[in-house]
């Protein structure tokens, strides 16, 4: 596209935040067409009446009239119900750990908002993620945010080509520290906003809590893995590989850590010590396996890869099967991997895709307590 | 980019004479219309004409009228200080499911401090039935509060029926007449209405100023303790500027009413007619017949209420769905549920147009063509 930008619609995905505030003020100092939109995607109204959606949506209007461009709001609710929210619980239930900010942006930020975008003239659509997108050799390359520290490709490692070519990241080739100085130059009214953590929908919640609304917990034993009962757990669904807080395992000597669960028996294993053994693996194997790049690689290659966000990059082999899932071997036994969660490959700064780990396997072998 | 302006149901520009009554009083007429001296005596000439004026506009005597924030604030007065003083004659209040949340939240709070609601249905026309209402009246039920002519869809119900009706019953009958006064000829002893509710900013007047007509003998207890404004029944110093400016705005409304009727009958062809041209899809919420002549909700199957409204907003056409908004985003409209059911696609996909001072047929012509091609852009996908 070679218009020039004040012909050029760029809808931002605003969520209230100092990120996508800023991301909306350079696009418009950049002369383009901005236009503001709220994706309302959870109902979070407490007994009160009050819901952070609705104070949120307050600084949107305020940020975006302080910049001068039109605001909106849409509501994927039902949408973020049906895609995200159910599968979060059917991984829970499942014995794994989900990740639904990939879900959220495959499905709704870089699908449902981008339809809705495009429905209303958009040339592009633009967010506060720390990525970036450039066209180089006949097509569009997913690159990590200059900001390493905030880099946020793990979570965004199911785009294509397809969202990319219409995606803006306009605080990609930014940091943090600068986000805040433009934001507090530019007097915006989320210049010293808090930054949202954790799960979306569960926001500053006791997350145990939450979940136990949607999924009853079953109490039972916590065992090592020879088998001897070091406590009870609360219900399986509330631990994660490599967990150490939460046990309450008192006693001498090193922390416990969560090793695995065998959901048949409503067990959790636990293991001493942050190096034990049997948190190791040496590959995996992930499924729903996207690739950012056209051609869909095949056979074998290296590169590096993340299995947990902010997590360092690890090298690896990739073996890509003939039904799309990948067997991901890496060079050196792994701490952790948690069946649920993203493995995201990288070449160099270029994000390649990922998928979902699926099966953990040591020497060869499931770690069939790992699930 | 010129832009049109076709949500005059939600709030419409201020006249410029009403601006000018309101400068003039601002500028001259400061006093408070209580105190003793020359200053508030002015202010006092100014508020009695006003008030004179306004009474007569609905054929109320002035001791009729109270004014209030607006018509929000005047709903609530009806509902709740007329039910509470009531309540040893009962706690049975009957309404509709399509009127304003002024007046549907009001008796939700009702309900939770012992009041019992019969929300009458209507059709898909959305008006409701006589016989339905006759049903719903016991002994024990002390308020009617039905609406004039409905906001978003523009359906007139049948007031003087409902007065008829309530006659010799011990029911005080309100109406929430915020979107029909001005456009409609209304007479509160003829129509047997006790209770009426009016807002300044629907017809061209200011905002933050309204009015309830109170039938001379009822009982209220007041919202509002302080001084003895408005007869004891809602303190606080009046807004003298304002309700000028509301005064001129009636006056106006009240000149020009038959040939704003007219105009807006005729805007609602011109609409209509480039759709048909156009051979786009639509289906028309409401009655064309028993309707508010400025409001036409119209549904586009296809569409969404969503991608429309921002839409149209971008291509410089500002209308509306008529619903609440959460977050800013759109609720299914309470109206067009009661009309439809909520699994009907038309609550998704309604846009209300409502037409108002200086609005052009070149304007609703131009309205109308970009509503086309916005339609044929959603749909085609």
């Amino acid at each position: 596209m070679n218009k020039a930008p004040q012909d050029t619609r760029v809808v931002v995905g605003m969520s209230g935040g100092v990120d996508s505030s800023v991301s909306a003020l350079l696009l418009k100092n950049q002369g383009y067409d901005v236009v503001g939109i709220f994706m309302k995607n959870w109902d979070d109204t407490d007994e009160n009446g009050v819901c952070t959606a609705t104070e949120d949506y307050n600084d949107v209007i305020a940020v975006c009239n302080q910049i001068g461009i039109p605001y909106y709001a849409v509501n994927f609710e039902k949408q973020y119900w049906d895609k995200v929210f159910t599968y979060f619980l059917e991984e829970y239930k499942a014995g794994r750990t989900p990740n639904p900010d990939v879900m959220c942006n495959k499905e709704i930020k870089f699908k449902a908002f981008l339809e809705h975008a495009v429905s209303l003239g958009a040339d592009y659509v633009a967010t506060g993620h720390y990525a970036q997108v450039e066209y180089r050799d006949g097509e569009y390359k997913m690159l990590r945010g200059v900001d390493n520290n905030k880099d946020q490709t793990y979570f965004l490692n199911q785009l294509t080509q397809e969202q990319l070519e219409k995606v803006m990241f306009p605080l990609g080739h930014i940091d943090k520290k600068e986000v805040r100085e433009i934001a507090k130059e530019a007097g915006l009214a989320t210049a010293t906003k808090k930054d949202s953590t954790g799960i979306c929908f569960i926001g500053e919640r006791n997350f145990k809590e939450f979940l136990s609304n949607y999924l009853p917990a079953q109490p039972g034993d916590m065992v090592t893995m020879d088998g001897k009962v070091m406590g009870k757990h609360d219900g399986l669904m509330y631990y994660t590989i490599g967990q150490r807080h939460g046990l309450g395992i008192g006693g001498s000597g090193e922390p416990w850590f969560v090793a695995g669960k065998d959901l048949k028996r409503n067990v959790l294993y636990v293991c001493q010590g942050f190096d034990n053994d049997v948190l190791y693996s040496n590959s995996l194997l992930a499924v729903n396996v996207s690739w950012v790049a056209e051609h869909i690689p095949a056979g074998e290659f290296v590169c590096t890869a993340k299995f947990r966000y902010r997590q360092e990059d690890s090298g690896v082999k990739v073996k890509v099967m003939e039904n799309g899932d990948v067997e991901v071997i890496f060079d050196e036994a792994v701490r952790a991997i948690t069946p649920g969660q993203a493995v995201v490959f990288y070449d160099g700064e270029v994000c390649l895709g990922g998928g979902t780990i699926d099966e953990v396997f040591k020497k060869g072998e499931k770690l069939t307590y790992v699930g | 980019m010129e832009r049109i302006y076709l949500d005059h149901a939600a709030t419409s520009p201020m006249h410029p004479n009403v601006i000018d009554r309101m400068m003039t009083v601002m500028s001259h007429d400061f006093g408070n219309p209580s105190s003793i001296h020359a200053f508030g005596r002015e202010a006092r000439h100014v508020l009695d004409e006003a008030r004179s004026s306004i009474a007569t506009s609905v054929g109320a005597g002035r001791n009729e009228i109270i004014f209030t924030s607006g018509g929000t604030e005047a709903d609530n007065m009806a509902i709740i200080g007329v039910a509470n003083a009531n309540k040893e004659k009962g706690k049975h209040i009957i309404t509709t499911e399509i009127e304003h949340h002024a007046v549907l939240h009001t008796c939700q709070f009702l309900e939770k401090s012992g009041f019992e609601v019969t929300y009458l249905p209507v059709n898909e026309a959305g008006l409701i039935s006589i016989d339905d209402l006759k049903a719903a009246l016991r002994d024990d039920t002390i308020m009617v509060s039905v609406m004039y002519g409905n906001n978003e869809v523009g359906t007139i119900q049948p007031i003087a029926e409902i007065g008829q009706l309530l006659k010799g019953h011990q029911a005080i009958f309100h109406t929430d007449a915020v979107q029909a006064y001005g456009l409609i000829s209304i007479d509160v002893r003829g129509l047997g209405v006790d209770l009426l509710s009016v807002s300044a900013h629907k017809i061209n007047g200011p905002k933050g100023i309204g009015f309830l007509y109170m039938r001379e003998g009822l009982k209220l207890n007041p919202h509002l303790y302080g001084g003895e404004q408005e007869r004891k029944r809602r303190a606080g110093t009046e807004s003298v500027p304002a309700i000028a400016g509301f005064a001129e705005a009636v006056l106006i409304a009240q000149s020009m009413m038959d040939k704003k009727t007219e105009q807006y009958l005729q805007f609602k062809d011109v609409l209509l007619a480039v759709f048909d041209e156009a051979d786009v899809q639509y289906e028309i919420n409401g009655s064309m017949e028993q309707s508010l002549p400025h409001v036409l909700n119209v549904s586009f199957p296809g569409t969404n209420v969503e991608s429309m409204l921002v839409n149209l907003d971008l291509a410089g056409v500002a209308v509306s769905s008529g619903s609440a908004c959460t977050a800013g985003s759109i609720d299914p409209s309470h109206v067009l549920v009661a009309m439809f059911g909520k699994d009907s696609e038309r609550t998704k996909n309604s846009i209300r147009f409502s037409f108002g001072l200086n609005n052009t047929e070149q304007e609703v012509r131009q309205a109308a063509e970009t509503t086309v091609k916005i339609v044929n852009r959603l749909v085609r996908k």
